[in-house]
């Protein structure tokens, strides 16, 4: 490690102002402190109760998504599995031949379905990442800040909520409009307005949506014309046929969509994991319970009102809140993408109101609005518009109060 | 009945919000956005004055302007047609209205007044007013419809340009590139803004 240290000091002149390398100095940086905490301490006391720093922080949220990273390899290999074993071909391209060439057969066999599905989840992983950490570093080099790890998490948000058969080259224009649209034109991480990933998915959305929304893309296999297998995201089923087209909440099919056994954009599928997810962050403090929880009582409101509302026309009025929290990116946008601490509102009242805006846009979204069969990604971005506007009102409530509060002590 | 109001109100405030919709009402939606307290005035006097003019209009048209008009003055006048003059006729009710806002806040909101500079006079050829009165022609609306329509329209611009304010506000931490700053980032949020109000597209009320 001695090696290490000694290298890496003795490459500082380099990068240090002045230096011929200095154009480069926020790469030498990251590189120096991804080994070694930071040269630079505070002599002395100081307030700080713990060092948390960026790193740290995205290192949790990281580690809380570990599980859906691997959910979402599983299930993808999984669910292509199962259109296999109901009739349909497998999709005629790499990663199908590697597989087989890896000695691996369409078996619902648990490394199998795992291999195939990370053939799925990898390359979109790695392209994401590579065009972002690239865009990232470009603009910390001619802007002259650090290299931060605010990308480190949309890196792995944006890909957990994406198809399994998007093309490549979409997931690089999308993080490409995400990274430098949606948050570097802002000064980069902690200044922009949206969440990165949903901005990029947004414009994927909008943009490409052939390949990112309908009945076809969520499955890796060919399952077209396939007799009594639809590749239908359950949400879209329960919205266009109503809740009868599942089953009542607690039962068999209710638990496959809670364990996130069906198909759907790669991550989003397993609410339990997202459970898991919310428990790592609230415990740590990195996410917020109050967002999480204003989103919960959002949509309860919102869905019993639509259910007690009812209509004769529209058969999606009738879900209910037990399934709209198992579909579709309910739990994964709660307790990843909602909880986004630079987009979500700041003050603790100020959380409950977003969270609660977010859990009725969601489900008027999706049962009031034909157009898009989930809501979740709009809801969020609709209410990190308004975010800065809530903690506004409950900055000058409070600041009101105090005037008055001393006013009154004088 | 009410539930016909509710639902164009909805209509108006979301799902063709002036602002973030249509994109009408640019200059004063960009320019009055800095702090969120004179972004809720310049709201505040576009919803009254929307509010007041569009069905104003609507019977200015309905008895005056459109073909066969003035049947009610006389039965001989069927034939005359004074719709080609409706922009003018329009932007003068319009300006009118925007005068009594004017000397309004003059008299009982002076800060607001002077904060608001030109951009109060401005409202009356902001494109937004004069184009809830134009859709109001095209959707044959009558006196109601107009009224809550335009109060609708008047609402969803001013929660668009209160928001827009909010985020400038909290963008005096960020750090936008130079040649970006002001008007630049100003409208990329916008369009950001726009594509989050892209949730309300294609809703049927």
């Amino acid at each position: 490690m001695r090696f290490l240290r000694t290298l890496l000091d003795k490459l500082e002149p380099h990068f240090d102002r002045g230096g011929k390398l200095e154009f480069f100095y926020p790469l030498y940086e990251s590189a120096d402190t991804l080994f070694y905490t930071p040269g630079k301490v505070n002599r002395g006391t100081v307030h700080v109760r713990d060092g948390l720093d960026l790193k740290r922080m995205m290192i949790t949220v990281v580690i809380a998504l570990m599980p859906i990273v691997f959910m979402a390899m599983y299930n993808t290999g999984l669910q292509a599995v199962r259109a296999i074993a109901a009739g349909a071909t497998p999709l005629d391209n790499w990663q199908t031949g590697l597989f087989h060439a890896m000695g691996f057969d369409f078996t619902s066999d648990f490394v199998a379905c795992f291999v195939y599905g990370s053939l799925y989840f990898i390359p979109v992983f790695v392209t994401g990442f590579a065009v972002g950490i690239g865009i990232e570093v470009l603009f910390c080099m001619i802007r002259g800040h650090e290299v931060n790890e605010g990308f480190f998490v949309t890196g792995f948000l944006l890909p957990l909520t994406l198809p399994p058969t998007i093309p490549l080259w979409q997931v690089a224009t999308g993080v490409a409009f995400g990274v430098i649209i949606g948050k570097e034109v802002f000064g980069g991480t902690g200044m922009n307005f949206l969440n990165p990933a949903l901005t990029a998915r947004a414009f994927l959305f909008f943009a490409y949506p052939a390949q990112i929304s309908g009945d076809a893309p969520w499955i890796a296999a060919n399952f077209v014309g396939v007799d009594g297998f639809s590749g239908a995201t359950w949400l879209a089923r329960a919205v266009g046929n109503g809740p009868q087209a599942l089953g009542p909440v607690g039962s068999d099919a209710w638990w496959q969509a809670f364990n996130g056994l069906i198909p759907g954009s790669m991550g989003e599928t397993s609410t339990l994991l997202c459970l898991v997810g919310a428990f790592i962050l609230i415990a740590t403090g990195m996410g917020s319970w109050r967002t999480m929880a204003g989103v919960t009582l959002g949509t309860l409101g919102m869905a019993s009102l639509l259910n007690v509302v009812s209509s004769t026309t529209n058969p999606a009025f009738a879900i209910p809140f037990g399934w709209h929290v198992v579909l579709g990116g309910w739990a994964f946008g709660t307790v990843f993408m909602a909880t986004d601490p630079v987009s979500s509102a700041f003050t603790n009242t100020g959380r409950w109101m977003y969270g609660f805006g977010i859990g009725v846009m969601v489900i008027l979204v999706r049962v009031v609005n034909p157009a898009y069969p989930e809501g979740m990604m709009l809801a969020i971005l609709f209410m990190n518009m308004f975010a800065p506007f809530i903690d506004y009102f409950f900055v000058q409530a409070n600041i009101k109060r105090r005037l008055a509060r001393n006013a009154a002590a004088k | 009945m009410l539930e016909h109001y509710l639902s164009l109100a909805v209509k108006a405030i979301f799902v063709e919000n002036m602002a973030l919709a249509f994109f009408l009402g640019m200059c004063s939606f960009l320019a009055v956005s800095k702090k969120v307290e004179t972004a809720v005035g310049l709201g505040a006097a576009v919803t009254f004055v929307l509010t007041v003019t569009t069905p104003l209009n609507n019977l200015l048209y309905k008895y005056l302007l459109a073909e066969g008009a003035l049947t009610w003055l006389n039965p001989a006048w069927g034939s005359v047609d004074l719709s080609f003059i409706r922009f003018l006729a329009f932007i003068g009710s319009i300006a009118a209205s925007v005068q009594v806002v004017e000397m309004a806040l003059d008299r009982y909101a002076p800060g607001l007044y002077s904060a608001l500079g030109v951009f109060l006079p401005l409202i009356a050829v902001n494109c937004a007013i004069l184009g809830a009165s134009l859709f109001m022609v095209e959707r044959d609306y009558n006196v109601g419809e107009s009224a809550v329509f335009g109060f609708g329209s008047g609402v969803g611009f001013w929660l668009a340009i209160v928001a827009l304010a909010a985020i400038r506000e909290k963008m005096i931490y960020s750090d936008v590139p130079p040649a970006l700053r002001g008007l630049g980032i100003t409208f990329l949020v916008t369009g950001l803004m726009a594509i989050a109000f892209m949730a309300f597209a294609g809703i049927q009320l």
